[in-house]
């Protein structure tokens, strides 16, 4: 079972920052190529990990303020939020391994 | 035992797969684990690709190609290939999980990487206003300034795409004209949004989280001055993907893979290479796709021959 949820900007601090497992917010849109190439990929280890971390996906066409106030500013951008605090961040479409490697720690 | 693996998802591996499909040979193809498409993922409107008059948006084009091939029964793997050894006649190529795989002939056609300008602070503002990819980050550069450095037809496109969202957009160029196609070149000069930093070359990108402005050095009398922007687009060429079979398959000076001739036989039989990761000149989706198709009937031909032996 993945664990892959969508956030929007009514639901954001309820289901990531507020949220006791970590989330991976994963900002995309459908314009972006690489964002499709690494959504299965996020996808997979979001079912690896079984409860220990959510992938969270979010749209920045339909929420450009939290966009903006994450200062995004290259897509696919990962980040993780653990006890409402950003963790890590993870650039660009990456090969799985590489992914896992930036999350060490947290899965 | 594989007839035959392809490794690579752009125009040349989806075509060299549609013909070994469609010649029976039951092809695997190695797509990776997110780079399937290849270079056309990052663009948008492919306006030069023959049969769509009206222009196809390049991720399409590539969905197209890929639906194309497994119609005839291409298996495609979303994996990476880690590693090849081509010395035996069994090719094998092991995937990043460890998994081997044998196959009698090898299509080659991982295409290019982007290229990086070398400068200490590339990396770390990559992400942060650095960017590769102007179909994915333009969007976040609405009214804001923004430099593109490369003079060639990526280089405009990029340029002139940025101008949607951007106020401004200076294009860095080392020259004084440009390496573009005339068409492109022309929409760019046309386009009031579009300025020029002639004979100039990036030396230094500033800003602590976020890019702020750049050095750009004169390349002619080697003055430097400041350009304040928020946002820098690299788009100065590629290179070819070659680093896995550096030491297995002859490479020419330009760093593609050697072919013999008009074929694209590499220095190991049973092994073939298309695509941009063959061609330092051309280096179009049409010019990929028939490079594969050479491929296609050159492995089809060996493993004939094989056969017959």
């Amino acid at each position: 079972m993945s664990d892959t949820i969508t956030v929007t900007e009514q639901n954001f601090d309820e289901l990531v920052l507020q949220s006791e497992t970590p989330v991976l917010v994963d900002f995309w849109a459908a314009w972006c190529g690489p964002c499709r190439a690494v959504a299965p990929v996020l996808d997979q280890i979001g079912g690896e990990q079984d409860g220990k971390l959510v992938i969270a996906k979010l749209n920045v066409d339909e929420n450009p303020n939290l966009a903006a106030r994450y200062r995004i500013t290259s897509i696919p951008a990962m980040k993780v939020f653990k006890g409402g605090e950003e963790v890590r961040e993870i650039i660009g479409a990456m090969p799985k391994p590489m992914i896992e490697e930036h999350l060490s720690g947290i899965i | 035992m594989h007839q035959i693996i392809i490794i690579g998802s752009g125009p040349a591996g989806f075509t060299a797969a549609i013909y070994a499909a469609r010649a029976g040979l039951e092809p695997l193809l190695f797509a990776s684990s997110v780079a399937i498409g290849g270079e056309l993922m990052n663009t948008t409107e492919v306006e030069n690709f023959p049969g769509f008059p009206d222009g196809i948006q390049g991720p399409e084009l590539m969905e197209k190609m890929q639906e194309q091939a497994e119609k005839f029964g291409t298996e495609v793997r979303y994996e990476d290939v880690a590693e090849v050894d081509f010395s035996g006649d069994a090719k094998r190529v092991t995937t990043s999980d460890g998994t081997v795989h044998e196959a009698q002939a090898v299509i080659y056609a991982t295409g290019s990487a982007y290229r990086k300008l070398g400068l200490p602070d590339e990396d770390r503002l990559s992400g942060h206003g650095v960017s590769w990819c102007a179909t994915c980050d333009g969007f976040f550069f609405r009214e804001k300034t923004i430099a593109v450095v490369g003079g060639g037809d990526s280089a405009m496109e990029e340029a002139t795409f940025l101008t949607r969202f951007a106020d401004k957009v200076t294009v860095i160029h080392r020259r004084e004209e440009l390496k573009a196609s005339r068409i492109m070149q022309q929409r760019a000069f046309d386009n009031p949004k579009i300025e020029f930093a002639w004979n100039s070359e990036v030396a230094a990108i500033h800003g602590e989280t976020e890019v702020t402005g750049l050095t750009l050095r004169d390349t002619v009398d080697g003055s430097e001055r400041e350009l304040p922007i928020d946002g820098l687009f690299i788009a100065i060429g590629n290179d070819p993907r070659t680093h896995l079979v550096h030491d297995k398959l002859e490479l020419t000076a330009d760093g593609t893979i050697a072919v013999d001739g008009r074929s694209s036989k590499t220095s190991v039989s049973g092994v073939f290479a298309a695509g941009d990761v063959v061609d330092p000149t051309y280096r179009q989706a049409v010019t990929a796709a028939a490079s594969g198709t050479v491929a296609a009937l050159d492995a089809e031909h060996y493993l004939t021959m094989l056969g017959d032996q």
